[in-house]
């Protein structure tokens, strides 16, 4: 286990040393300059030059990249272009609302895929059935920011049940994340639905019924817990699918995380808080990706790390 | 020297003679009550309230009411007032400016302000260390080259004679001088609180303003509180602005619709514009005003084909300017010339191009391409830029011009357009709106010689030196008595421009916000052309 674990962790900062390497290198070819967008257009040549000493922007790629590194090290990212605030702060006060958001939104893809998939599998080839994987394969295919904007009109400004984006209170949580949530309970219903009719062809489900349980004790004592082992894996990765949704996400609703604050830093070339969340946002893939393979031997004794 | 003490009306015939009368006559909203607290919305984040850096429009107006300058504006007009200065005397040859400060204004912790704060705010916006993209704009102070080569401690033409004293020299005369120091740049900050903070400053901002900042949670909001010991009697109105980041400009009108927010700091979302507009009881409460902006296409005059004046003045003719208005809803009026309606020196009489395809046909046979030819028309990715672009394309066409697309982030057409490898720009979403409300703002960097060099920002590289001289010429004159002579000056620049015709002026857009029903103000305090976008100093909640 000890030895897993180093491996992985040397794996690991290696991919982080690609990703900052790779996004480093596509943000410096990149056809815009960034100095211009601090000097402003009513800027002399000379206070161009002398803002890109400043920020050792006229020294050549490696040497750049080197010093960011060694920043990294020191943890620090540096300051944004634009904000000109310390990007590891910018990034700080902003994570937990991601994080929170992520915690619901994985809630409540788990609770609607999982219920969904059950419900399917026992009512399998039925119209109940088909309808919930209609509805599932809605799910995952309707663009987020429709989703979004839709729940928003609907539950925010008709119904006026919740309050039509921003954060703060456990009702300002609930659309964002189920909006977040849809795309991953439609994936995990259909996961759950074959994965629990396999199960439910079992031998021992058939022993279990036979004994005299209860349906429901069959299903959720014996069946689910044998079941459930492919989206346990799922969760793991899931927060690298996340990173994605969290960006609409969050704009879309006024969600104050890390996710807006890229958005925002993409459309104006803010190229340290491009680099910062990018950062964050692989080291937050990786622990996902760890945790999982970590986890589902826990739950699965037939997996062994290796 | 001659005395000006700083009535408004004096002040007023000084800068912009045609608006004298709107100075003098400017009074308090009788109906003005003080107290309560609004809510505004914005999408992006507050970049920085640090007066020398923030220079984006949704900072702008914030960073007004937390700061001020020597001078300033009349709320809700482009005429200039007299701000901490409270008079100043500027010497026969315009080259020396002495302002007297007023007495008695101190800074949100509690100091009072000097001259010598003044001082340290013009070198410190001037330093090169703090990266201002507003130095360029003190180019006229004696001193400034020195000091930003970073020779020199300070501006050696900037000198706080005594502490209500403040002497400026000049190294040449500026007409735009005193525009110049009611700028955001120009305004005092106190140098303990900028040693304290350091970088962070813009954080932590601490002013003489009639706001000051009580929180600031990152990413969600920022909160101003009223400044109880405020220098103007009776200002601000309002206890509490809260600004709300973060949200999309169509989920605050939603928010607004149900009584949540006051003003859209976004405006309306031009997907929205005609649902609002047809529902009287929102529609009344819209607010609709002139901007200092002109919306153009420019052409590469140093590259063929647009190195010909025919073919240039072609694209001029070829555009259908009203078609392109009612895309955007009419949010816009058509424009023949380069400066917007309500700048001075605006040409009234100007016909400009008329749209006319047949004859631009012929001046492109006339060039030399009667088959017609190719190029490319750059365009920066955001509605309703893109559709704009397929309009023009669409006219170009129609005239036998192939004009491909290239729809790019914002900062990529800038950089294209520096470079000049962008035969054709299409300006929208990088348009110039004035800095302040003079010609001159309009000309040096977007149709200047010096704004024609790699990385400027004139994007046509169009460099007339004859204009250039009558351009210093005409900003040389500084004696109040000869401003009209000096706008008719600058009338025949921007008409002779027209006749080189680097650019295609397409339209002048206009302003469109929204107010809560429970907000009060004159209309003009919502779409300042100053306090863009809007002047939170003076306006108020009736309830």
């Amino acid at each position: 286990m000890a030895l897993y674990l180093a491996r992985r962790l040397l794996q690991s900062v290696l991919i982080l040393l690609g990703v900052t390497l790779i996004t480093f290198f596509l943000l410096y070819v990149l056809p815009a300059d960034p100095v211009r967008q601090i000097a402003g257009r009513s800027a002399t040549a000379q206070t161009v030059e002398s803002i890109r000493q400043q920020l050792g922007l006229d020294q050549p790629f490696w040497v750049q990249y080197a010093r960011y590194l060694r920043g990294l090290l020191h943890l620090d990212l540096g300051r944004s272009y634009l904000q000109r605030s310390e990007v590891s702060e910018l990034i700080w006060a902003r994570l937990p609302p991601t994080l929170l958001l992520m915690a619901a939104a994985i809630a409540c893809e788990v609770v609607i895929g999982l219920v969904m998939g059950i419900w399917a599998a026992l009512r399998r080839g039925t119209a109940t059935d088909t309808a919930l994987m209609l509805v599932s394969f809605a799910g995952v295919s309707a663009p987020q920011f429709v989703v979004g904007l839709l729940m928003l009109y609907v539950f925010g400004v008709w119904l006026r049940w919740l309050p039509i984006g921003g954060y703060g209170t456990a009702a300002h949580l609930v659309l964002p994340a189920l909006t977040l949530g849809l795309l991953g309970a439609g994936w995990y219903s259909r996961m759950m639905r074959s994965s629990m009719v396999e199960v439910l062809r079992q031998d021992f489900v058939r022993t279990a019924r036979a004994k005299g349980l209860t349906r429901a004790r069959v299903v959720l004592r014996h069946a689910l817990p044998n079941a459930i082992l492919p989206i346990v894996a799922m969760i793991g990765i899931d927060i690298g699918i996340f990173m994605g949704g969290i960006v609409v996400v969050e704009s879309v609703f006024g969600w104050p995380g890390i996710g807006q604050l890229a958005w925002q830093a993409i459309q104006r070339v803010d190229i340290p808080i491009i680099m910062g969340v990018t950062i964050v946002s692989a080291v937050g893939i990786i622990l996902g990706n760890l945790l999982a393979d970590i986890v589902a031997p826990l739950i699965d004794p037939r997996i062994k790390l290796r | 020297m001659k005395r000006l003490l700083a009535s408004t009306a004096l002040l007023a015939a000084l800068a912009l003679p045609a608006a004298a009368q709107d100075a003098d006559t400017y009074q308090p909203d009788p109906n003005a009550t003080p107290g309560g607290s609004i809510i505004i919305t914005y999408k992006d984040d507050v970049a920085t309230l640090d007066p020398a850096i923030g220079y984006d429009w949704q900072n702008w107006s914030m960073i007004k009411s937390l700061f001020d300058g020597l001078m300033d504006y009349v709320p809700g007009t482009t005429d200039l007032r007299p701000g901490l200065a409270e008079s100043f005397e500027v010497a026969e040859d315009g080259l020396t400016y002495t302002f007297t400060l007023r007495e008695g204004v101190t800074f949100h912790n509690g100091r009072e302000m000097t001259a010598e704060d003044v001082k340290y705010s013009l070198d410190r916006v001037t330093d090169p260390e703090t990266q201002s993209p507003g130095a360029g704009f003190f180019a006229a102070v004696a001193g400034f080259d020195a000091q930003m080569a970073g020779e020199a401690e300070g501006l050696s033409g900037v000198e706080a004679v005594d502490p209500r004293t403040v002497r400026i020299t000049l190294s040449r005369p500026d007409a735009t001088f005193l525009h110049v120091m009611a700028l955001n740049f120009s305004y005092v900050v106190p140098r303990e609180a900028v040693e304290e903070s350091g970088p962070d400053f813009g954080r932590n901002p601490v002013g003489t303003g009639a706001f000051r900042l009580a929180d600031w949670t990152l990413g969600q909001r920022l909160v101003f509180e009223k400044n109880p010991d405020y220098w103007i009697e009776g200002v601000p109105y309002l206890d509490q602005i809260t600004i709300e980041v973060g949200q999309e400009p169509t989920v605050a009108l939603l928010r607004l619709q149900n009584g949540e927010v006051d003003i859209p700091g976004d405006g309306i979302p031009p997907a929205q514009f005609t649902q609002v507009m047809a529902d009287p009881a929102q529609a009344e409460r819209v607010v609709q005003g002139g901007q200092l902006h002109t919306g153009y296409v420019t052409m590469n005059v140093t590259q063929p084909p647009f190195d010909s004046l025919q073919v240039r003045q072609a694209v001029n003719m070829a555009i259908n300017k009203d078609r392109i208005v009612q895309i955007i809803n009419g949010r816009a009026v058509p424009a023949n010339q380069p400066l917007p309606p309500s700048m001075p020196g605006y040409a009234e009489d100007y016909e400009g191009y008329p749209y006319d395809p047949e004859a631009a046909r012929a001046l492109i046979a006339e060039a030399g391409h009667a088959d017609g030819f190719a190029t490319e028309l750059y365009v920066m990715n955001t509605d309703p830029n893109p559709r704009i672009a397929q309009a023009i394309q669409q006219d170009l066409a129609a005239v036998g011009i192939d004009a491909s697309i290239q729809s790019l982030a914002q900062a990529n057409v800038i950089e294209a357009g520096g470079a000049g490898i962008a035969p054709m720009i299409w300006s929208g979403g990088m348009a110039w709106i004035a800095d302040f409300p003079d010609p001159a703002n309009f000309y040096y960097p977007i149709l200047g010689c010096g704004g024609a060099v790699e990385g400027g920002w004139n994007w046509s590289k169009y460099c007339n030196e004859e204009l250039d001289a009558m351009a210093a010429e005409a900003d040389a004159i500084s004696d109040p008595a000869r401003a009209d002579e000096r706008l008719g000056m600058w009338t025949e620049i921007y008409t002779r421009v027209m006749d080189d015709a680097p650019w295609a002026p397409v339209f002048n857009e206009e302003r469109y916000t929204m107010r809560s029903p429970r907000m009060g103000g004159a209309d003009a305090l919502y779409v300042d052309p100053v306090s863009i976008p809007v002047n939170y100093d003076y306006v108020y909640v009736t309830e």
